[in-house]
């Protein structure tokens, strides 16, 4: 209609041309670093986040012990960046097995009429559970291990990217390279594969990062809660929940896992939503006029 | 504007610019044109010409990367151009309207149409007691000619027809008696009986009124049948302008020329021999088409009902017929996209209907499709040769076989040997639908089946690539059957010609014979309905050969 021709086009520079984006290079930069930080952790700290100091217990902030000791007398940087490797790992475990499982699961729904209604009612029963009574149920039943508290979470995560790869199955399955495909005899597996997963994997990219904020927090809250790791074992929320006890006298140590928490989160977030931006500009509420 | 009667819209050497990175520099450039009271102005091109733009720089809708770069326009007495926002909220409706193409999408799709109406005046006219707003917009829905206005307020948009939508949209625009409308390709997305009267309504509108309407098409059909005055558009600039009679019949530049001989009119194919053996023999088909919620009624609707039909080897096999005729549902039916309810399709000896699993697969490469939409029948991510060496491949084809073929075949529908290494954004319309047709091609296929392949295409391009079909039917020979709205069209490329109503064929003929004696009412109805018939476009001779 107008001269400003709407082609799907891909730039030659795609990747360039993602980190252009603001949001997009900042949040993945922070991200890295953090990262970085939490896989470096013997580097970066003194290598002893064990060591127990019975005469240095709360000890406020200085010079060697930049964010305090806890109540046992061990130093929380080092907690809180060795905490960072297993909360990280559960974000991403979490986000890759509710990724690969929703979008097999959401192919299936949204391609094939008659399991569909079947399959979404189940959908619907995981999302009327509450993700937390869930993880708390299966985490006491099973015992905390990396895999049952990753499946625990990521158990609720999968209906949410069900339905969505669903949703974009639905649209692409009535586009004509769709059906000339059918009509060329490609086997349907091929179908799904070659011509309907492709348009999945932009608003896929974008729920992982979301999956994966979400994750370490609900890892955060199973550790608060106490039905986590082991107490003994850093990570995010263990630190939080026994810094609760002595908040009052250190709150550095309830402050330092929180900030660090609340960073990562918000900067996975930013990331998603620079991403979205960038690959699925219909999502976005800073869209600019459609091009 | 010193000569009187001031008109009501006139744009003085209107300069649009695009953003950086497009083909050229200026969306439009330097255009000058005057509606006048009581007339109705076609703004006319393909696209691309920036005639969309026009019209949206004249509601100052543009779009926020486009910029006016130079000119002015005056919306009765009024310059658009540097009036405020606010200003332009109380033009906008009050002195000029636009009425839009797809009339489905520019109406709230949760809100009754009698309430749309109403809030227009609603915005405009605060102070307007309830009751008079009520009575304005049944007055409006009869002045648009909308059948029980009284019901049809509390109708949600998806529960009327198109031609209606269209209606109510002019309601809308109607509302306050704008001195100009602008309408946007109004009738492209209508059938041709509803065209017609959309457009004889406007007439009728514009009369009553006493305002000016700014008609914008790609179609000179449409031109011929309503235009007061014509300005043809090319890449952004006014390339002639005048009365229709001088623009079409005696049209000075080069490009009206060609744009006017590519209109498809009437011309017939030679009588195709009388054949006994078929390739494909439809009887009886029968599809209705079920929609059941968990706890919800269930609803019926037949699509198609009784079709029977056959084709013969290299025969062409037209269908014509409104949407919602069942045309399109036929062509899923044969390529089993659908299944039918009853009846038999038969090729090559076998009834499809009842092929499944290996058999239905082994007989998948006898039909190919060629789809409406070029835009959407190739993979965007995919490189043209992926996507048509796949069908040959799957079939037992080496791909270096496959790619030979390919390149031949690209060859064949005019495009360089190299595109297949390219990907489908790289191609116009045109050159996207020769791939579709190399792609079907590539099956070695007995029919092909084509769903409006040209109908998304602008005039020019149209007629090369009927013309391929032509090429492509006296080298290779295949039989086809061909799905198509217009009339002219299928004149020229179909042998025979199935006339589809609700699912069932009417009326079932040679080409020449169907159109010169129809034998059915709807026929009749089709037939007068079709754009540009008056003498203008036809040319007395053609006219006379033609009906």
């Amino acid at each position: 209609m107008t001269s400003v021709e709407a082609t799907s086009k891909r730039p030659r520079g795609f990747l360039r041309q993602l980190f252009s984006s603001r949001p997009v290079a900042i949040g993945a930069a922070i991200f890295l670093a953090i990262i970085l930080v939490s896989l470096c952790a013997d580097l970066v700290t003194n290598a002893q986040p064990f060591q127990i100091r019975p005469r240095m217990r709360l000890h406020a902030p200085d010079s060697s012990f930049w964010f305090g000791t806890d109540a046992l007398g061990r130093d929380v940087f080092s907690l809180v960046v060795f905490g960072g490797r297993l909360s990280l790992l559960v974000g991403f475990f979490v986000a890759l097995v509710s990724a690969t499982l929703g979008t097999v699961l959401g192919l299936t729904a949204g391609y094939f009429k008659n399991v569909d209604s079947i399959l979404m009612r189940f959908m619907d029963a995981i999302m009327a559970i509450p993700g937390v009574l869930f993880a708390v149920a299966l985490v006491s039943l099973v015992g905390p291990s990396l895999a049952s508290i990753v499946g625990a979470i990521a158990f609720s995560e999968i209906p949410r990217v069900t339905r969505l790869v669903r949703s974009v199955v639905l649209t692409v399955r009535e586009e004509s390279y769709v059906k000339a495909a059918e009509s060329m005899g490609i086997p349907t597996p091929l179908v799904l594969f070659r011509h309907i997963l492709p348009s999945c994997v932009a608003p896929l990219i974008v729920q992982t990062t979301y999956t994966f904020a979400a994750a370490i927090l609900m890892e955060a809250v199973l550790g608060f809660l106490g039905v986590g790791f082991p107490p003994d074992v850093p990570t995010w929320g263990n630190i939080l929940a026994n810094g609760r006890a002595v908040f009052q006298r250190g709150p550095w140590t309830i402050i330092a896992p929180g900030l660090f928490l609340a960073i990562t989160v918000m900067t996975i977030n930013i990331l998603g939503d620079g991403l979205r931006d960038r690959l699925d500009p219909k999502l976005s509420r800073n869209a600019k006029v459609a091009a | 504007m010193s000569r009187p009667p001031a008109p009501i819209l006139s744009v003085e050497n209107l300069s649009v610019s695009l953003p950086s990175g497009h083909d050229r520099t200026l969306a439009v450039d330097g255009v000058s044109f005057e509606v006048h009271r009581r007339q109705i102005v076609c703004l006319i091109g393909e696209s691309g010409s920036g005639k969309s733009v026009t019209a949206s720089a004249t509601m100052s809708l543009l779009d926020k990367n486009l910029t006016i770069s130079g000119g002015k326009i005056v919306v009765d007495g009024e310059v658009v151009t540097t009036a405020t926002a606010e200003r332009l909220c109380e033009l906008r409706g009050s002195r000029m309207a636009m009425v839009f193409q797809e009339p489905l999408t520019a109406l709230n799709p949760v809100m009754r149409v009698g309430q749309q109406i109403a809030e227009v005046l609603q915005i405009h006219k605060p102070q307007m007691p309830a009751a008079a707003v009520q009575a304005r917009v049944l007055e409006l829905m009869n002045d648009v000619r909308l059948p029980k206005p009284d019901a049809l307020v509390k109708a949600y948009p998806h529960q009327i027809s198109g031609g209606q939508r269209q209606r109510i949209m002019i309601a809308m625009a109607l509302a306050l008696e704008p001195a100009l409308i602008i309408a946007d390709e109004p009738t492209t997305a209508l059938d041709v009986t509803t065209q017609a009267q959309i457009l004889r309504l406007f007439r009728e509108l514009l009369t009553k009124h006493d305002s000016g309407v700014l008609l914008i098409t790609h179609d000179f059909g449409v031109v011929s049948d309503v235009a007061d005055h014509v300005v043809v558009m090319r890449h952004g600039k006014v390339v002639e302008s005048g009365a229709p009679q001088q623009v079409l019949e005696a049209p000075s530049h080069e490009y009206t020329k060609a744009l006017i001989g590519a209109v498809p009119r009437f011309k017939f194919r030679p009588t195709f021999p009388e054949s006994r053996k078929s390739v494909l023999e439809v009887r009886n088909l029968d599809l209705v088409y079920r929609t059941k919620s968990l706890f919800g009624a269930k609803r019926e609707t037949r699509a198609l009902d009784q079709v029977t039909f056959s084709i013969a080897p290299g025969e062409t096999l037209g269908v014509v017929g409104e949407s919602g005729s069942g045309k399109t549902s036929l062509a899923k039916c044969l390529m089993r996209f659908e299944t039918a309810e009853a009846g038999d399709i038969i090729v090559g000896g076998r009834d499809l209907t009842t092929l499944t699993g290996e058999n239905l697969y082994k007989h998948r490469r006898t039909i190919q499709m060629i789809f409406q939409d070029p835009y959407k029948s190739l993979n965007p991510r995919r490189r043209v040769g992926a996507s048509l060496i796949e069908g040959p491949v799957q079939y037992g084809a080496s791909v270096t076989d496959a790619t030979r073929r390919a390149r031949d075949l690209m060859e064949l529908v005019g495009l360089k040997r190299d595109a297949l290494e390219r990907f489908p954004h790289e191609f116009s319309g045109g050159q996207r639908q020769r791939i579709c047709i190399a792609r079907a091609l590539a099956m070695e296929p007995t029919i092909i089946i084509a769903d409006e392949p040209v109908s998304a295409l602008d005039v020019s391009v149209q007629a090369q690539v009927l013309k391929l079909f032509e090429e492509l039917r006296q080298k290779i020979g295949f039989s086809m059957l061909f799905i198509t709205h217009d009339l002219r069209i299928a004149s020229n490329i179909c042998d025979r010609v199935a006339v589809m109503q609700r699912g069932r064929i009417v009326e079932i003929g040679p080409t020449e014979q169907l159109f010169r004696h129809p034998q059915h009412s709807y026929t009749r109805e089709l037939l007068a309905a079709t754009p540009g018939r008056s003498p203008v476009v036809e040319s007395a001779q053609s006219q006379r050969s033609a009906l």
